[in-house]
C-alpha cells in the first residue's frame, strides 16, 4: 500500500485502496460532513426535519437495500416493510395514544426489542428469499411487503387496523426532548453516519468481501468453501438491522404509523431512491433520498406554476428514474464519477482506460 | 508403483478419491454412466475424451456442483456423496473451471484473499484484516506464486485472458489443498504461458494429487502419471500415458484427428 504502488497503475489511483477510508482524503466529503454538522445554524425547523431529516431516514432504509443489492446482488423490496415493522413494534411496546394496544414500556426497552424483532423478521424473510435468484427474489420480497401491508390493515389486536397507532411517544432523557427539531436532527445524523460507516467498513471485511464474491459468482464461492446461502441470510440480518434503525427514526419523526406507511408504493420508493442515487457505494442512497425528498416537497409548487396537477410529482420522479436508468446504470454517483474521470482526463493526458 | 498403496486402494482405504458406479442423468440423457475410478493420494491423472464424453460432469459430481444421480464418492475415505460443495472444499478438495469463474468486480488480491478465507475460520468476520493478518501473507505469497503481483490491485475484469487463467489456478491452491481438479487449465493460453502452466503443475508439492482435463496432449501427458480415457459418459480405458497414446482404439477415437 505504499505511495509508489499507488501510481503503479493508472486504474489503481481511481479506486479506493484496500482497507482505506476514501473519505478521509476527499475534501468534498469533509465539506459535506461540515455542512451536515452545522445545518441547524443554516436551516430552519422545516428544512432541518422535513427535508434533511427525512432524507437521512429514507437514506438509511435505502442504504440497507444498497447493501443487499450492491454488495450481495439481492434486490429486496421488503426493506421498507422491515423498517415499518420496527416502527410498529416501537409503537406497540412503547407509549402511544392507543393505550389499549401499546404496552407502555419505556423507550430504552421498546426500541431494542423493536430492533431485535425487525432483524428477526427481515432475516426470516431473507431466508425465504435466498432460495431464489433475480426476479424471483424481487417477487418474494414484494409479496412479503404486500402481505404485511394487508395484514396491518386487517389486524386490530396488534396493528390497530387501518387507523394504525397514533401519538407515539418519543424519547426524553438527560433533560432533552429528542424529538424537538435540533436534537432530533443530530440523532438522525448520528444514526445515519453510524450506518454509513458501518456499511463502508463491512464492505472491506471478510464477510463483506465474501458477499461481493457471492454477488459476482455464487457457484465459485461454494467451490472456495463458502456456504453461500448462509452468507446471504447473514447479509439480510445486517441489512434488516439497518432498516430497523431507519424505521424507529421514521416512527419518531411522524409520531404515528399506519398501513399507509408500509404500502407497496412506499416499498418501491425505496428501490427508486437506491437506484437513482446509485447502488455501488453507500453514499448513493442518501443522494437518491435527497433528490426524492426535494422532488416530493417542491415538485408540487413547480408543477402548479406550469399549470399542471401538483400531485403529479411522481411523474417527475418516474421520468427522472427512467433517465437515470437509461443513461447511468449506477445512478447519480455513476454520472458523477464519469464526469470526474472525463475532467481528470482533460486536465492531464495520462492514459485512463474506461471501466466500471 | 507402490504396491501397498495399490492394494489398499483396491479396498477403498487410502484412496484420495474413490468413485463407485457414479451415474449422472440430465433428464433422459446419461452424462455419466457407472463411472468407477480410484485415485491415490498424490497421484496425477489426466482425463481425456472428446467433447460430451462427460469429463466436466465428472468434475461437477466430484465437487458437488451437481450431485450424482446414483453411486458413491469417497474423498480420503469419507463418503461425501451428499455433501454440499463447500464441505468438500473445506476437506481439501479444489477445482478450477474451464471458463474462468472469478469475481470480476473485485481486485486480484481480494479474489485470492477470498479463496484463502474460504478454507479457514472467520468467513463471517466483521473485522477488517490487519496488515499482519496471516491470511494476508498467504494471499501475497499465492499472488506472487502465479506471477500476478504487478496487477494485484487491478479489478479482475481488467485482466488479460492468460492472467485470468493464472488467477483461476491461484484460487485452487489456497489453503492446504489435498486434491485438485483442473478443468482445461491451458485453454486459450499462448505457448509461453503453457510452459509456465506446466512449470506450476510439476512444481506442486508431491502430496497434492490432481486430475487434469486437457485437450493439449503436450501439456497433459507431461504432467501426469496415469490416464483415464472417457467416451460417451463411461470410462473407456485406463493406463499409463504411453500405453494410452499408443492404443489403437484410443487413437481412432481421440487422437486420430490430427492431434499429436
Amino acid at each position: 500500500m505504499s505511495l509508489t504502488q499507488l501510481h503503479a497503475t493508472a486504474t489503481a489511483v481511481e479506486r479506493p485502496k484496500f482497507r482505506a477510508w476514501p473519505e478521509l482524503n476527499n475534501p468534498a466529503a469533509w465539506l459535506v460532513a461540515l455542512i451536515l454538522v452545522i445545518m441547524p445554524l443554516i436551516a430552519n425547523g422545516f428544512f432541518l426535519i422535513e427535508i434533511f431529516g427525512t432524507t437521512l431516514i429514507l437514506g438509511i432504509i435505502a442504504l440497507s437495500l444498497m447493501f443487499l443489492a450492491g454488495y450481495g446482488g439481492m434486490v429486496s423490496l421488503m426493506q421498507l416493510t422491515i423498517a415499518g415493522f420496527a416502527g410498529y413494534m416501537v409503537a406497540v411496546f412503547g407509549v402511544s395514544g392507543n393505550a389499549n394496544i401499546s404496552l407502555g414500556w419505556p423507550w430504552w426497552l421498546a426500541t431494542p426489542i423493536a430492533l431485535v424483532l425487525a432483524t428477526i423478521f427481515g432475516t426470516l424473510g431473507g431466508a425465504l428469499a435466498v432460495r431464489t435468484e433475480g426476479i424471483y427474489t424481487i417477487m418474494i420480497t414484494l409479496a412479503i411487503g404486500a402481505a404485511f401491508y394487508y395484514f396491518t390493515n386487517q389486524n386490530w389486536a396488534i396493528f390497530n387496523g387501518h387507523t394504525g397507532i397514533n401519538t407515539v411517544a418519543t424519547p426524553q432523557f438527560w433533560g432533552v426532548d429528542w424529538r424537538s427539531d435540533i436534537p432530533f436532527y443530530y440523532l438522525i445524523l448520528g444514526v445515519a453516519a453510524l450506518c454509513y460507516f458501518a456499511v463502508q467498513y463491512v464492505s472491506r471485511t471478510p464477510f463483506g468481501l465474501a458477499l461481493q464474491g457471492v454477488r459476482d459468482n455464487a457457484r465459485r464461492m461454494a467451490a472456495l468453501g463458502f456456504n453461500v446461502n448462509a452468507h446471504r441470510v447473514a447479509a439480510y440480518a445486517f441489512a434488516s438491522f439497518i432498516a430497523g434503525l431507519g424505521g424507529v427514526l421514521q416512527v419518531w419523526n411522524y409520531r404515528q404509523i399506519s398501513p399507509g406507511s408500509v404500502g407497496v408504493e412506499r416499498c418501491i420508493d425505496i428501490l427508486i431512491i437506491a437506484v437513482v442515487g446509485g447502488i455501488t457505494r453507500p453514499v448513493g442512497p442518501f443522494i437518491g433520498a435527497l433528490i426524492f425528498v426535494i422532488l416530493r416537497t417542491f415538485a408540487l409548487d413547480v408543477l402548479i406554476k406550469f399549470g399542471l396537477d401538483g400531485n403529479r410529482f411522481r411523474l417527475l420522479i418516474g421520468l427522472g428514474f427512467l433517465a437515470i436508468v437509461f443513461w447511468s446504470s449506477d445512478g447519480v454517483i455513476g454520472l458523477w464519477e464519469r464526469w470526474r474521470r472525463r475532467q481528470g482526463r482533460a486536465s492531464s493526458s495520462t492514459t485512463g482506460r474506461g471501466h466500471g | 508403483m507402490d504396491s501397498v498403496a495399490h492394494r489398499l486402494s483396491a479396498v477403498g482405504a487410502g484412496a484420495a478419491l474413490e468413485l463407485r458406479g457414479v451415474t449422472r442423468l440430465f433428464g433422459a440423457l446419461a452424462a455419466l454412466t457407472d463411472v468407477t475410478m480410484t485415485v491415490r493420494p498424490g497421484e496425477r491423472r489426466a482425463v481425456l475424451g472428446s467433447n460430451g464424453a462427460g469429463k466436466t460432469t465428472l468434475f461437477n459430481c466430484i465437487t458437488g456442483d451437481f450431485p450424482p444421480s446414483s453411486g458413491t464418492i469417497r474423498f480420503f475415505g469419507e463418503d461425501v456423496t451428499r455433501f454440499p460443495p463447500y464441505e468438500r472444499i473445506r476437506r481439501g478438495l479444489r477445482r478450477t473451471y474451464q471458463i474462468s469463474a472469478l469475481f470480476p468486480g473485485l481486485t486480484v488480491q481480494d479474489n485470492v484473499y477470498l479463496a484463502c478465507r474460504g478454507v479457514s475460520r472467520g468467513r463471517f468476520s466483521f473485522l477488517r484484516p490487519g496488515a499482519n493478518d496471516a491470511l494476508m501473507h498467504a494471499t501475497e505469497a499465492l499472488v506472487q506464486a502465479v506471477h500476478l503481483t504487478a496487477v494485484k490491485d487491478q479489478r479482475v475484469a481488467e485482466l488479460a485472458h492468460g492472467q485470468q487463467r493464472q488467477l483461476e489456478i491461484a484460487l485452487a491452491l489456497a489453503g492446504a489443498p489435498r486434491f485438485i481438479l483442473f478443468d482445461e487449465p491451458a485453454a486459450g493460453l499462448s505457448p509461453a504461458e503453457r510452459l509456465e502452466l506446466i512449470e506450476i503443475l510439476t512444481s506442486l508439492p508431491a502430496h497434492i494429487g490432481y486430475i487434469i482435463i486437457e485437450h493439449d496432449m503436450d501439456v497433459a501427458l507431461r504432467v501426469v502419471e496415469s490416464v483415464t480415457m472417457m467416451h460417451n459418459g463411461r470410462v473407456f480405458k485406463e493406463g499409463l500415458p504411453r500405453e494410452i497414446e499408443s492404443d489403437p482404439e484410443v487413437q481412432e477415437l481421440y487422437l486420430g484427428g490430427g492431434h499429436g
